[in-house]
């Protein structure tokens, strides 16, 4: 049987608690867009000044190398902690752990300062052979950890903590079945971890390290405390010389908000290609 | 001639459970032997300790006269590295019940893995041998395929297609029709059958009295870790002597 609609007005359900919500958001939008644009000392003709300036190019590029190098060490370091925790032997699970605790444990603010002084530690890095007392290698530490190279060092190692925990997640996550079946076809471990276990762990482990990227490449701000040469230290620069500090970080942020952006497409890419034959329909 | 399996005595125990306690058993070059059994009777265990997948806690295992595990050294037996397990599972293919197989890789890309990454057959030559295998299994048309996008019984067909890549002397197969919707149960005992037919050794796991009546050359019983009788399928099947033998037949027949 079926309800004759032309004879009845059907009435749908009218949502007025959206339309007062909406009229609320809007209006609070309005006043702080309107305090926003009022403000003298926004001054949008400073942001678009520097917004291409030479240095903060630099800066940008430096930020984004610095991004990229530390992840791409940090994921190198990560994948052998997190196979390291994983193995059988007690004594490289015991170091996987401790670096792990040490890392993810102090603040990454603190690790930079740290790798910043290290010439404070350790005046001098020498190497020398054993037992011979030839030296190979012998320089201030100064010298040989510049800022730049802290910058990379606290950045990569801080970042290995974490992504041997995303790592080791996304292993357990792979069903034992499959390394039981690379096993009977006379896989050895180490291959069997790099064809099977690894691209399937993958799936799993590319959103969160997505997430560590977009981190990481904010977190690269921290490094304008040992003069990184990063884009932070690029604006922070220029302000603490004319006080225009708002609009320079106005202009940091429309470069870390662009970064973010395209990190964030690339990870869409990434994460289609590692899908492949997990879903019925969306092969290739 | 040396047996392909031989067992005395193999136990095993997962904690305070001894899953297996002393079993023997024999298959020469060319058979095929079924065990059967209720669930926990120990039989999935045993095959598992064939390939090494689980470790004999006691007894004795040999494959094609070499201890599973070991290497004889003199009067001292050494226990294998990973790496030298690895290489002794080459020869012994296994097909599993939920049937692993490698889902970011294609149907073709999973018969073609093991034959160029662990033997170092050039790719071409691998693929050429997968086509015959996946035709002999009849999935041809399937090779671009991903796992995902196969029925079970084209997926257990695939696994089998490919463990026979490796060349095996010898094949495991773990309730390989046990995860299958029913009407796809026929394309994989078809599949062994043909395998069995062309001579080669098999060992299976299997709730198929019908497949293990018409295939097996020897059928063995187990219950509560012990071979409980073994012999031909009609012995068997067909007249067990033992009391546990006859119950569980007359419950799955």
């Amino acid at each position: 049987m079926t309800t004759d609609t032309t004879a009845v007005r059907v009435v749908p359900v009218r949502h007025y608690g959206r339309w007062l919500t909406a009229l609320i958001v809007f209006g609070l939008a309005a006043l702080f867009l309107r305090a926003l644009f009022t403000s003298p000392n926004l001054e949008p003709g400073t942001i678009t000044h520097y917004l291409f300036k030479d240095y903060v190019l630099d800066g940008v590029v430096t930020t984004l190398w610095l991004t990229l190098l530390a992840m791409l060490l940090g994921t190198a370091g990560g994948i052998v902690l997190a196979v390291m925790r994983l193995s059988e032997n007690p004594v490289l699970r015991g170091v996987s752990w401790t670096f792990i605790w040490v890392f993810r444990g102090t603040p990454l603010l603190v690790q930079i300062i740290f790798f910043g002084f290290l010439g404070a530690l350790f005046p001098r890095i020498t190497l020398t052979v054993p037992f011979t007392g030839t030296v190979l290698f012998d320089r201030p530490t100064s010298v040989v950890v510049t800022g730049t190279v802290a910058a990379v060092l606290a950045l990569s190692l801080n970042e290995m903590a974490y992504a041997a925990e995303v790592i080791r997640g996304g292993i357990l996550a792979v069903d034992g079945g499959q390394t039981e079946a690379a096993a009977a076809l006379g896989m050895s471990p180490t291959l069997t971890l790099r064809r099977v276990v690894l691209p399937q762990a993958m799936r799993v482990i590319i959103p969160p390290m997505g997430n560590e990227t977009i981190t990481m490449l904010k977190s690269t701000a921290l490094v304008s405390i040992i003069a990184g040469r990063d884009l932070m230290t690029a604006v922070q620069t220029v302000y603490q010389n004319n006080y225009k500090v708002i609009p320079l970080l106005v202009v940091a942020a429309i470069w870390y908000l662009a970064l973010v952006s395209l990190l964030s497409a690339g990870q869409w890419l990434i994460e289609r290609r590692f899908g492949r034959g997990f879903t019925r329909g969306g092969v290739r | 001639m040396t047996p392909m399996v031989r067992a005395e005595s193999v136990t095993k125990r997962f904690g305070p459970v001894e899953v297996l306690k002393g079993i023997d058993l024999t298959v020469r070059p060319g058979e095929v032997a079924c065990l059967l059994g209720p669930s926990g009777s120990g039989k999935s265990t045993f095959l598992r300790c064939i390939n090494h997948l689980e470790r004999i806690d006691g007894g004795q295992l040999w494959v094609d006269g070499e201890l599973v595990g070991y290497r004889r050294h003199g009067d001292k037996l050494h226990e294998l590295k990973a790496r030298e397990v690895a290489v002794r599972r080459r020869d012994i293919g296994m097909v599993f019940q939920r049937f692993n197989l490698f889902p970011h890789l294609t149907a073709l890309g999973n018969v073609i893995e093991a034959p160029v990454r662990v033997l170092g057959i050039p790719r071409e030559q691998a693929r050429e041998q997968a086509m015959r295998l996946l035709d002999r299994v009849g999935l041809t048309e399937r090779a671009g395929n991903y796992p995902s996008q196969l029925s079970g019984g084209q997926q257990q067909r695939v696994a089998i297609a490919r463990a026979l890549a490796m060349r095996p002397k010898l094949m495991l197969f773990d309730e390989p029709t046990s995860a299958l919707d029913p009407e796809l149960v026929g394309e994989v005992l078809d599949v062994m059958k043909g395998l069995a037919a062309d001579g080669m050794t098999m060992v299976v796991v299997t709730h198929e009295m019908g497949f293990a009546r018409e295939v097996a050359d020897q059928v063995a019983f187990l219950d509560g870790g012990v071979v409980v009788e073994s012999g031909t399928p009609t012995e068997v099947l067909g007249n067990p002597r033992h009391d546990r033998t006859r119950a569980f037949l007359d419950k799955v027949l």
